[in-house]
């Protein structure tokens, strides 16, 4: 298939995509992507199938990615003809018949949980849904399909101008279009930074017969995932990503490794390969051009440090995932001893915009040093969740605070880069995001993962948490990595316990510094950040687990104890009923009491007690 | 796809089909074979080695290193909990605990009737919706004690 051969398949695609926006059937979307699926969506789902089924509506089902705003999940929107797009968030299966009939018997906006509308206009007092305080400060580059298309269609992809940028890119020279990526500034969205144009280089410039690209999608930062979203609500764009790369780079074969516990994402890219050999867009001379290029997946077994580079090409050989030392780089001698580029899920899926609309578009965004636009994970304790993508450059507090809606409890800090990176106190909330601040700062842009914990969240515990991941996920190559995460968390749990003593701290940092210094990899050598910087900007919190034995946010079992308060306990023995280990006693309508030394700290009791209308907060938990 | 018979020769000449045979087909084939047995059994590893000429103790040694490969049976369920770092900071910790407690197994481990194991994982990737848990293929979300509590003893009951 040449280019006019996908011309017409454009077109064709346009007109479909034209009528879906001037529909003359009522189109009900679904946000179905796994965080979605999560909520209840195919819950949601099933209810409208059986209502329009019932009442002999005729009208489409339509499964979209992730729209970003993921504390609104389930998403269910509604475009009845002639009408913008509606969207419905929070949508309980039980939510559903109200809004339908409100559509469909009333003829009316339906009013419960409604979050906005998808039209530029004004609509009938609705407000946008894109003008909602989280989304309106964010640009979206990388996520503007997300939520939009269905995923598993080819024809809206290239409706909204899908492979445009692979077209441009065969039309000119591998030179011109590393000009082009160099002129953007682009730069490593998987976490280091590395100017994409340069490793390109290095790989096109080694003399070999065959060079390698690899998509990494194997995102182990727990706690982030842009990289599952993307793939998840806009795959083609990943997959054109990694075409311009082939194409520049000179490599004829490409592999995605993806994590298996991502198998939506999984499922939707061998769909989408299978498309692209349908047009052409793989396989012998793509476009009628001489450029070839195939694509195969592999999957990853579960270990973090498969994120490294080298460790990730041994996975892929079928070897275990253990780390080399550079150089040589894997632009130079990677998989099976050939060039090989590995970009991120994001890098690649950024390339098509800045092949269709340039690059002084895209660094129109960003700063001077990290141009373009960055989507992150934000999670944690802050009140609008989901994922987001906004400009380099931006502040820590407009992200927390305008983006996400800040804290329920005073906020405490936020993590930037996932267990590599590290932990940032208020004092840092106006830095902006970019490469080099966040590394000043201590900490490293990352893959996106941003982790915001309150006043109710432990430091030391965290640092515990990260550290335990880090050397769980250690491979035991080198022995800074190895023996020296090891003694980090046991000195972090002595804290935790309560059995620490002041010059652990001074053993964690000299310890921290000798496995960065010394650490064979990435991972050792950003496995420390997460309890260096937490013993820099939150030193007291330390000691207070020291010389106090208290933990101040109340986490660490050890420092805690749970205790009925007699005035309050209504004797409802609801508590009673949900504790696993009978720590708890005492007959109906009388306070009851609490075994300490049965209890286990799970938190059981306290929630009901809580949460439940008939009893009465009388459980406390205090240090 | 559980507990079918063990990689026969007509077995294995399914995966024959799949794969081409070379050293890096070693960890799809594995994963394939634990797909279709539910577990690593020393007999399939014996028959993948000499398939791809790799030794026993090198497959031994690359299975080991990654956390999605198991030796032993599988429950007839599989409730995983998502220890990522927005759900251990939700309280992943104290729901995983909760699941400990219910079944009476620790992490790693199967019910002695067979019909439960539970694991943790490091994150499947719905951290806005933390704390999250997987029974089976199905995520549940904004998860608490209590949930958890419930959603194993409805399925006991069930």
């Amino acid at each position: 298939m040449n280019t006019r051969a996908l011309d017409e398949r454009r077109q064709k695609a346009a007109s479909k995509w034209d009528e879906l926006q001037n529909n003359r059937v009522p189109l009900i979307y679904i946000g179905a992507a796994s965080c979605g699926l999560a909520a209840g969506a195919a819950e949601v789902q099933e209810v409208v199938e059986n209502y329009l089924k019932k009442n002999g509506i005729e009208g489409r089902i339509i499964q979209v990615g992730c729209i970003g705003p993921c504390y609104l999940e389930p998403l269910m929107d509604v475009q009845m003809p002639g009408k913008p797009r509606i969207s419905y968030s929070n949508v309980r299966p039980s939510d559903v018949p109200l809004i339908m009939e409100s559509f469909f018997e009333k003829n009316e906006v339906a009013e419960s949980r409604l979050a906005g509308h998808f039209g530029d206009a004004e609509f009938d007092g609705v407000p946008r849904f894109f003008d909602m305080p989280m989304l309106k400060p964010q640009v979206r580059i990388v996520l503007r399909n997300c939520g939009i298309i269905d995923p598993d269609d080819l024809d809206h992809c290239l409706a909204r101008d899908g492979y445009l940028g692979l077209e441009k890119c065969l039309s000119m020279s591998w030179t011109e279009v590393l000009e082009i990526i160099k002129r953007s500034g682009l730069r490593g969205r998987g976490g280091a930074g590395f100017p994409t144009w340069k490793k390109w280089l290095t790989c096109r410039e080694t003399p070999s017969d065959q060079r390698y690209l690899i998509c990494n999608a194997d995102e182990g930062d727990p706690g982030a995932f842009m990289n599952r979203s993307l793939i998840e609500g806009d795959p083609h764009a990943v997959l054109e990503g990694m075409l311009i790369a082939a194409y520049t780079i000179g490599a004829s074969q490409g592999y995605i490794y993806i994590r298996a516990e991502y198998p939506l994402a999984i499922k939707r890219l061998k769909k989408a390969i299978v498309q692209m050999r349908g047009v052409g867009l793989l396989g012998q001379d793509i476009l009628g051009s001489e450029f070839s290029f195939d694509i195969r997946i592999k999957e990853g077994a579960g270990a973090f440090v498969c994120g490294e580079e080298t460790a990730l090409i041994a996975s892929i050989e079928g070897k275990r995932g253990m780390p080399r030392t550079r150089p040589p780089f894997p632009a130079v001698s990677g998989l099976h001893g050939k060039p090989t580029i590995i970009n991120n899920v994001e890098t690649l899926g950024t390339l098509p915009h800045i092949l269709r609309n340039g690059a002084e578009w895209y660094a129109g965004s960003g700063t001077e040093t990290s141009k373009g636009t960055k989507t992150f994970s934000l999670v944690g304790k802050v009140r609008r969740t989901g994922l987001i993508e906004v400009p380099l450059g931006m502040t820590l507090r407009e992200v927390v605070f305008d983006i996400g809606g800040g804290t329920l409890k005073p906020f405490k800090a936020v993590q930037t880069g996932g267990p590599s990176g590290g932990c940032l106190s208020e004092e840092f909330l106006d830095t902006p995001i970019d490469y080099e601040h966040l590394a000043e700062a201590g900490s490293i842009m990352g893959s996106g993962g941003l982790i915001v914990v309150d006043s109710d969240t432990c430091i030391v515990d965290t640092a515990k948490y990260f550290l335990g991941f880090t050397q769980k996920e250690s491979c035991g190559k080198c022995v800074p990595c190895r023996v020296g995460t090891r003694h980090m968390v046991k000195l972090l749990e002595k804290i935790c316990d309560g059995r620490g003593e002041l010059a652990d701290l001074e053993k964690l940092e000299k310890l921290g510094r000798t496995i960065k210094n010394g650490s064979l990899c990435g991972l050792g050598a950003t496995a420390p950040n997460p309890a260096l910087t937490s013993l820099k900007y939150f030193r007291s919190e330390f000691i207070s687990h020291i010389k106090d034995k208290r933990c101040p946010a109340i986490v660490c079992k050890s420092l805690v104890n749970y205790r009925v308060v007699a005035g309050k306990c209504t004797g409802c023995q609801r508590c009673v009923s949900v504790c696993p280990t009978g720590a708890i006693t005492g007959p109906r309508s009388e306070p009851h009491n609490l075994d300490r030394s049965k209890c286990i700290k799970c938190r059981s009791c306290y929630e009901i007690c809580r949460f439940d209308a008939i009893a009465g907060d009388a459980i406390i938990i205090e240090s | 796809m559980k507990g079918r018979d063990s990689i026969s020769e007509g077995g294995l000449s399914e995966l024959r089909r799949e794969f081409r045979g070379e050293r890096g087909d070693l960890i799809p084939v594995l994963q394939r074979v634990q797909e279709i047995q539910g577990y690593l059994r020393p007999e399939a590893i014996r028959i993948v080695s000499r398939w791809l000429k790799i030794s026993e103790n090198e497959i031994f040694g690359v299975a080991t290193f990654y956390a999605q490969f198991r030796f032993h049976p599988p429950g007839l369920h599989h409730l995983r909990v998502c220890l990522g770092t927005a759900c251990h900071v939700r309280g992943g910790e104290q729901i995983l605990l909760t699941a400990q407690q219910r079944l009476g197994v620790d992490t790693g481990e199967t019910t002695p009737d067979g019909k439960y194991d539970l694991d943790r994982v490091a994150c499947l990737g719905c951290c806005a919706l933390a704390p999250v848990v997987a029974f089976d293929q199905k995520v549940h979300s904004q998860m608490s004690v209590l949930k958890i509590q419930r959603i194993l003893d409805e399925h006991k009951s069930a």
